[in-house]
C-alpha cells in the first residue's frame, strides 16, 4: 500500500456504503421523525425542557428582584455570571476551530463533525450571551452596551473597557457562526427538500434551501462564500477568547494581571469545546447509528486535540504560579499562596486534578478508544474548565488589598438555577437540532466518499478506508 | 406531488429578504420614536392635579415670584413644593369660598398635605441640585418650559441624559447676563424674565429662548459672551461631565 498523507486521510467506515446509504443515514434523521420516538431522544429532551423552566424561573426572579438574589456582594462582585459566561463562550470555540481552521488546513476528517460542532457553538454562545445581559440587573437597557448612534444618553459606551470589546467580539462571533452554519446547510436543505415525501418538510426545506438547484454556478458561489466565512471565523477563534481574557487581564488584580491570559484562555476554550463535542458526539453516534461516519478515528483525534490543548492549559497554570513567585510582587505571591492553601484550596486542587492530571490518561490509545472512559474524562474536563474560572474569579477577589473587607463567595440557589438552566437551554436546542436539521454535512460526506471510491462507488484500493469493516447500519 | 413553489415564490422570497432587514429596522425606529414621544416622556402633557393650580395666573398675571412658593430653590437641591400653609397665606383672605380650593382648605384643617402629582422627575440615581443651577443664573424655564403659559402644569423638557449633557458639555451656550444690569447677581436674574417681558422690555434672543424653554440657534457673539461668563463664574467645564457630578 502506498504511504498515505495522514493529513489527507479520509474515512467512512464499513463496506457496502453507497452515496444513497450515506445520505439516508443522516437525512432520515430529519425526514423520518419516527426514529426519534425513543427514550434516547425523549428523555434528555424532557429533562432539558424541565431545566429550561428552572432557567425561566431564575430569570423571572432576577428581573423582579435584582442581582441581590445572587451570591455576589463585597468583596466578590463578579460571580457566577462571568464564570458561566466564560465557560459557555469557551465551549463554543471547538465548533469554530473545527469548521474554520480545520477547513483552511484541509483536514477532511472535519466534515463528519463540523455541522454538529457549529450548532454547539451557536447554542453555547446564546447561553453565554445571556449572562452579560443579565448581570447588570437591568436587561431592558442592554442596548446601552452597543454604540448606537442617536441615543438618549448622549454617551458612547466606554471604548477603553474590555467589557465593550467583549460585546463586539461576541456579537461578531455569533453573527459569523450563525451565517457559516446556515450557508453550510443550504445544499443539505436542498437534498432534504428533494427527498421529503410530505408537504411540510418539502415546504420548510424548500424555503430554507433558497432555490438551490445544485448548478455549478451555485456550487462555485457556495465554495467562495464558505471560504470567505471560514477566513472570517479563523481569527475569531483566537480573538474572542483573548478579549474575554482581557476582562481580567486588563485589570490590576493579582492573579489576573498576566500576559499569559489570552493564549491560555484560548487553549482552555478549545479544550473545553472539544470535551463538549465529544460528550455529545459519543452518545449521539451510537443512538443514531452514525458510527460509520463519525468513526473511532474521529473520536480518537478529538481526544488527541483535547490532550494537546489540555497540556497548554496546564502549562498556563504552571506559568501563573511561576509568575507569582518569580515576580516578587507580595500581592501576587499572597494571592497564589491563598489560592493553593487558603479557604478555596479545594477548588484549586480539584482544578489541577480535572484539567491537569485526569486528561493525562489520554496518552494511551486504548483509553482514547474506550468510549465510556473518554466520556468520563470529558465530563471531568468540563467541570475542570468551570472550576478554572471559579478559581480565577473567587480566589483573586475574595481577599482583596484590604484585609478588613475579606470574605467568602458561594453561589446561591438562584446562581445554580440559572447555570443549570442554561445547560437545559443548550441541551434543549441541541436536541431540537438533532431532530429537525441535518446533523452531519451530507454533501461533504458524499464528497469524502467520492474521494475514497470514485464516481461509481467502487473502492479505490489505496484510499480504502481505515478501521475494520463493521456492520453497515446505514439503512434502517 | 405538484410543484410546491409557484412563480410567485420568487417574489415572496425577495420581499421576505427585504423584510428581514426592513422589519427590525422599522421596529427599532418605531421604538425610538415612541421613547422620544410624549406618550413616554410626558412632555407637554398636563396631569390631573387635586387642585387646578394655574402657573399662568399666579406667575404671569399676578407676578408672584417663583421663590414665594418654591422657597428652597436657591439654597437646596430641591426646589420644594409649597406647603398648604403657603397657599393659605393668600387664600385665607381671597377666594375663601371657591369650591376649587376646597382640597386646600381641607388639607389646612386636617393637616394632611395635598397629594400633588409629580411632573418633573429624574431617576433616583440622578442627584440634581437646583441651587447651583440658580446660582449660575440658569433660568427656571430652561428646564421647566414656558411655565408662565401653563394653566395646568406640564413637563417642559424630556430630561434625557443627552439633554442634560447638551448644557454640561457646552455651558457657554446657556450662561448669560441681563444686559440691562450686567452686574446683577446671576441668581437674581433667574427669576426676572417674566416681569421683564410683561412690562414690555425688549428681550435678547437668549432671553427669549430661555423664556420659551425652546431650542434656538446660538449666535457666535453670545457663545463668546458665555465663554467669558464660564471664566468669570469659575464653571469647571471638565468636571461638569464627570459621572459623579450627577450620579455621585
Amino acid at each position: 500500500m502506498a504511504p498515505k498523507d495522514p493529513l489527507q486521510e479520509t474515512f467512512i467506515e464499513g463496506s457496502g456504503n453507497t452515496y444513497l446509504s450515506l445520505q439516508d443515514s443522516v437525512g432520515n434523521l430529519t425526514l423520518d421523525q419516527k426514529r426519534h420516538n425513543r427514550f434516547a431522544w425523549w428523555f434528555p429532551f424532557v429533562l432539558a425542557f424541565g431545566m429550561l423552566q428552572v432557567m425561566m424561573l431564575a430569570l423571572t426572579m432576577l428581573v423582579f428582584v435584582g442581582t441581590g438574589i445572587w451570591g455576589i456582594n463585597n468583596p466578590v462582585g463578579w460571580g457566577f455570571a462571568i464564570i458561566n459566561f466564560v465557560w459557555w463562550i469557551g465551549i463554543g470555540h471547538a465548533g469554530t476551530l473545527i469548521s474554520a481552521i480545520l477547513l483552511l488546513f484541509r483536514q477532511q476528517w472535519r466534515n463528519s463533525i463540523n455541522r454538529f460542532a457549529e450548532a454547539m457553538t451557536i447554542f453555547a454562545v446564546m447561553c453565554a450571551g445571556m449572562f452579560p445581559l443579565l448581570h447588570t440587573g437591568r436587561p431592558w437597557v442592554a442596548y446601552w452596551l452597543m454604540p448606537i448612534g442617536p441615543n438618549n444618553l448622549g454617551m458612547w459606551p466606554q471604548f477603553r473597557s474590555p467589557l465593550v470589546w467583549d460585546v463586539f467580539a461576541v456579537t461578531t462571533y455569533l453573527t459569523v457562526s450563525a451565517l457559516f452554519w446556515f450557508i453550510g446547510m443550504i445544499p443539505d436543505f436542498a437534498t432534504l427538500r428533494d427527498k421529503a415525501k410530505t408537504f411540510v418538510p418539502r415546504f420548510a426545506f424548500g424555503m430554507l434551501s433558497m432555490g438551490w438547484r445544485g448548478a455549478s454556478r451555485h456550487w462555485h458561489r457556495y465554495e467562495q462564500a464558505y471560504l470567505i466565512l471560514a477566513g472570517l471565523s479563523t481569527p475569531l477563534v483566537l480573538s474572542v477568547h483573548s478579549i474575554v481574557s482581557l476582562d481580567f487581564a486588563v485589570s490590576i488584580m493579582p492573579g489576573w494581571h498576566a500576559t499569559i491570559f489570552p493564549p491560555y484562555f484560548v487553549a482552555g476554550a478549545v479544550y473545553a469545546g472539544f470535551a463538549m463535542v465529544l460528550t455529545l458526539a459519543i452518545p449521539v453516534r451510537k443512538w443514531y447509528s452514525l458510527e460509520h461516519i463519525i468513526t473511532l478515528k474521529h473520536i480518537e483525534w478529538m481526544a488527541k486535540i483535547m490532550l494537546a490543548t489540555g497540556l497548554f492549559v496546564f502549562y498556563g497554570y504552571i506559568c501563573e504560579a511561576f509568575f507569582a513567585f518569580y515576580s516578587g510582587n507580595p500581592f501576587e505571591k499572597a494571592m497564589m499562596i491563598n489560592r493553593m492553601s487558603g479557604p478555596y484550596w479545594w477548588s484549586y486542587a480539584a482544578l489541577i486534578f480535572c484539567n491537569g492530571l485526569a486528561p493525562q490518561i489520554l496518552w494511551s490509545k486504548k483509553i482514547r478508544q474506550n468510549l465510556p472512559v473518554l466520556m468520563v474524562v470529558c465530563f471531568i474536563v468540563s467541570i475542570g474548565m468551570w472550576l478554572e474560572r471559579f478559581v480565577i474569579v473567587a480566589t483573586t477577589l475574595h481577599r482583596d488589598f484590604l484585609p478588613s473587607s475579606w470574605g467568602m463567595y458561594f453561589g446561591t440557589i438562584w446562581d445554580w438555577g440559572l447555570y443549570l438552566g442554561t445547560m437545559g437551554l443548550f441541551t434543549f436546542l441541541m436536541w431540537l437540532f438533532l431532530r429537525f436539521l441535518p446533523i452531519i454535512n451530507i454533501f461533504e460526506v458524499k464528497e469524502l466518499f467520492y474521494k475514497m471510491t470514485g464516481r461509481h462507488g467502487a473502492p479505490k484500493p489505496a484510499a480504502a478506508v481505515a478501521g475494520a469493516p463493521e456492520k453497515v447500519t446505514a439503512d434502517e | 406531488m405538484p410543484q410546491i413553489f409557484s412563480k410567485k415564490a420568487n417574489t415572496y422570497s425577495r420581499v421576505s429578504l427585504f423584510c428581514l432587514l426592513a422589519l427590525p429596522a422599522g421596529a427599532i425606529m418605531a421604538g425610538m420614536a415612541v421613547t422620544r414621544g410624549p406618550a413616554q416622556t410626558n412632555v407637554g402633557m398636563p396631569l390631573d392635579q387635586p387642585v387646578p393650580f394655574s402657573h399662568k395666573h399666579h406667575v404671569e398675571e399676578l407676578g408672584i415670584d417663583c421663590r414665594y412658593c418654591h422657597a428652597s430653590v436657591e439654597t437646596s437641591a430641591k426646589a420644594g413644593v409649597p406647603t398648604t400653609e403657603t397657599c393659605m397665606s393668600c387664600h385665607a383672605h381671597i377666594w375663601t369660598n371657591s369650591p376649587l380650593l376646597e382640597p386646600v382648605r381641607k388639607s389646612y384643617e386636617t393637616g394632611v398635605p395635598i397629594k400633588w402629582q409629580k411632573i418633573n422627575k429624574v431617576p433616583e440615581f440622578v442627584y440634581f441640585d437646583h441651587s447651583i443651577h440658580i446660582a449660575r443664573g440658569i433660568n427656571c424655564n430652561t428646564c421647566h418650559g414656558p411655565i408662565q403659559d401653563m394653566h395646568i402644569t406640564w413637563k417642559g423638557q424630556y430630561f434625557f441624559m443627552r439633554w442634560c449633557l447638551e448644557c454640561h458639555r457646552e455651558p457657554e451656550k446657556y450662561l448669560y447676563v441681563n444686559p440691562r444690569d450686567p452686574d446683577k447677581d446671576p441668581r437674581q436674574k433667574a427669576f426676572d424674565l417674566y416681569s421683564l417681558n410683561k412690562y414690555g422690555e425688549d428681550l435678547t434672543p437668549i432671553e427669549w429662548r430661555n423664556l420659551e424653554g425652546s431650542d434656538l440657534k446660538f449666535s457666535k457673539d453670545q457663545i463668546a459672551e458665555g465663554e467669558k461668563l464660564v471664566e468669570k463664574w469659575g464653571v469647571k467645564v471638565k468636571q461638569l461631565t464627570d459621572c459623579w457630578t450627577c450620579h455621585r
